[in-house]
């Protein structure tokens, strides 16, 4: 069971959260202008890798907020919490530096979790 | 009444070579799947200088982490010839493999528990007939006929409204399934190899010539990779994407029981699956955690999901206990279906996307995906599930009859 770090609420259990898959996947900007390849990459083909992965989850219990999580899919620790809309964290941090100190909310010190998600502020 | 006895295996089983510089072909990953194609290569297509290798132990990801549940009763017309083709190799596999590994034809029920599962279901089992697969309606009251155990009663969330039901279905034991193939394909002279990581692929262009391993570099003119949940990584390190992703999975067993269950019970609505295995243990299935995983363990509330399920369903079970429980990784598909057939590189084939339900389909996969690598070209049965139907849309969606959601 996951110990999820929600950048509003705090560290929740896992059953509290939805899972949204691979972050960062922009809707294509020109979509008239792909072709199938195109279309069947931006639909069915997501990165799936043995390590850290960027990944989207919801509070879908508590505050209801999107948020973007770095996670190692083979240790599960949990490497980064942040907001959506902001790019991946350049190189993965050390477990320690995200979990347990992401329960002060918003305003938490933990480094790439800063800010809210978008409208995530009361 | 006592629980049925396990056969005598056969004195010999397989050897250990060391791996030789070069194959016509080298099949990546000792599961089920890979031991099949090997066998399949071999015996129907005369390919004997070939190899399996196996980064652990023979068998021991999925192939003997399932809840061995064996039917065909799929949807669509070409999960149904698949599927149905596989359980016909069922059907004679152990006389032609020369080994009892306890196929039981106790029959399948697949509960439903909804109006909406009602008409799925009722409509799955006339599509079933009209692909030659068995399959009948139940209401509640046949489904307490077959399975007495079972709770009926309308005073719970999710009551069973009716079941369909595959009477040829059932289950295998799973490891001697695997050791079965290995033993025949031993016997043709092809090489298992245990203990054997591919790390890379040797490539000239577009077209693989061998594979780098933890044991050293073997140069090969084919390669099929049969790796599950890390078909994938494979997939990156030979320098193409699989719309795949990899998901823990896990089961359950009880302590050893008197015969209390005779046949197989699903239920997809509230998620669980039973078996009680020849030993005695009541085998029990769960769905996937919903993230991406390689770790081979499970969620803990996805195990209490399912115990509350099976209780509900089955009272009797409220004082068994669990004796252990493991995970493994499976590889999804959008579509719910395997992906069998070519791939971007030359000469390098892949069976894959089986997700939570290819144990079923071992032999199936095994002998199509032999003749793609021998051939170079599809075979009939597995041409639908080739990679390119995420680019033509030709998807076979069979996220109901798949039985596990994911
Ligand atoms: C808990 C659980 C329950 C299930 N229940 C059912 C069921 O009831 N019915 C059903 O039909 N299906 C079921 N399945 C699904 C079924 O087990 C799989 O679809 C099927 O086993 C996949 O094929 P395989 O046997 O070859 O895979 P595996 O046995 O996983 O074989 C893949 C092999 O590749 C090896 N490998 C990976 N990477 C490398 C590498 N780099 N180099 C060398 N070797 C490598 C692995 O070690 C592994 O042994 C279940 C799965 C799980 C986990
Ligand atoms: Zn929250």
């Amino acid at each position: 069971m996951l110990l999820i770090p929600c950048p509003n609420c705090g560290p929740r259990d896992e059953t509290e959260f939805h899972y949204g898959g691979q972050a960062h996947v922009p809707y294509p900007e020109n979509p008239n202008e792909l072709s199938d390849t195109e279309w069947s990459r931006y639909l069915f083909y997501r990165e799936n890798p043995k390590g850290v992965f960027a990944e989207r989850w919801v509070h879908s219990t508590g505050c209801r907020q999107w948020f973007n999580m770095l996670r190692d899919t083979v240790s599960y620790d949990i490497q980064a919490v942040y907001p959506m809309g902001v790019p991946r964290p350049a190189a993965p941090l050390p477990a320690a530096a995200v979990t347990g100190t992401a329960s002060t909310g918003p305003a938490s010190t933990t480094p790439l979790s800063t800010t809210a998600p978008e409208g995530a502020t009361k | 009444m006592s629980t049925q006895h396990l056969p005598e295996h056969p004195d010999f089983l397989w050897r250990n070579p060391e791996p030789k510089s070069s194959y016509d072909a080298v099949i990546v990953g000792g599961g089920g799947h890979g031991l099949a194609t090997a066998y399949f290569l071999a015996k129907n297509h005369g390919m004997t200088n070939i190899a399996v290798l196996e980064k652990g132990w023979l068998a021991g990801g999925n192939m003997a982490r399932n809840t061995t549940i064996i039917r065909s009763n799929y949807l669509w017309d070409e999960s149904a010839a698949i599927y149905e083709h596989a359980l016909k190799l069922w059907e004679i596999l152990p006389e032609e493999l020369e080994y009892d590994f306890l196929f039981s034809q106790r029959g399948v029920m697949n509960l439903a528990h909804t109006l909406g599962d009602v008409r799925e279901s009722i409509r799955r089992v006339g599509a079933n007939k009209l692909n030659g697969v068995d399959a009948e309606w139940l209401d509640p009251q046949q489904v307490k006929e077959l399975c007495p155990i079972l709770n009926i009663r309308d005073n719970i969330r999710y009551p069973v409204m009716g079941a369909t039901y595959q009477p040829r279905a059932g289950i295998a034991k799973h490891d001697h399934v695997a050791w079965a193939f290995a033993r025949k394909c031993d016997e043709m002279g092809v090489d298992i190899i245990q203990n054997c990581e591919v790390t890379g692929f040797l490539k000239d262009g577009d077209r693989v010539v061998g594979v780098k391993t933890s044991r050293g570099t073997i140069n090969t003119e084919k390669v099929g990779l049969c790796a599950a949940g890390h078909s994938s990584v494979l997939a990156e390190m030979a320098g193409f994407q699989l719309p795949i992703q990899s998901h823990p999975l896990q089961a359950l067993v009880s302590e050893l029981h008197e015969p209390v269950h005779p046949t197989v019970v699903m239920s997809n609505h509230v998620h669980v699956y039973v078996s009680q295995a020849h030993k005695g243990e009541l085998v029990m299935g769960a769905g996937v955690d919903s993230y991406n995983g390689y770790g081979q363990r499970g969620s803990f509330h996805v195990i209490e999901q399912q115990m509350a399920a099976a209780v509900e369903l089955f009272p009797i079970f409220a004082r068994a206990h669990v004796l252990r429980t493991w995970g493994g990784i499976v590889d999804t598909t959008l579509d719910a279906s395997p992906i069998v057939g070519l791939t971007p590189v030359e000469n390098m084939f892949v069976n894959c996307g089986w997700g939570t339900g290819g144990f079923k389909g071992t032999p199936a996969a095994g002998l199509t995906f032999a003749h793609t690598i021998a051939t170079g070209a599809p075979h009939a049965l597995n041409k639908p599930f080739s990679l390119e139907r995420f680019e033509t849309g030709a998807l076979i969606d069979e996220h109901g009859a798949a039985a596990v959601a994911h």
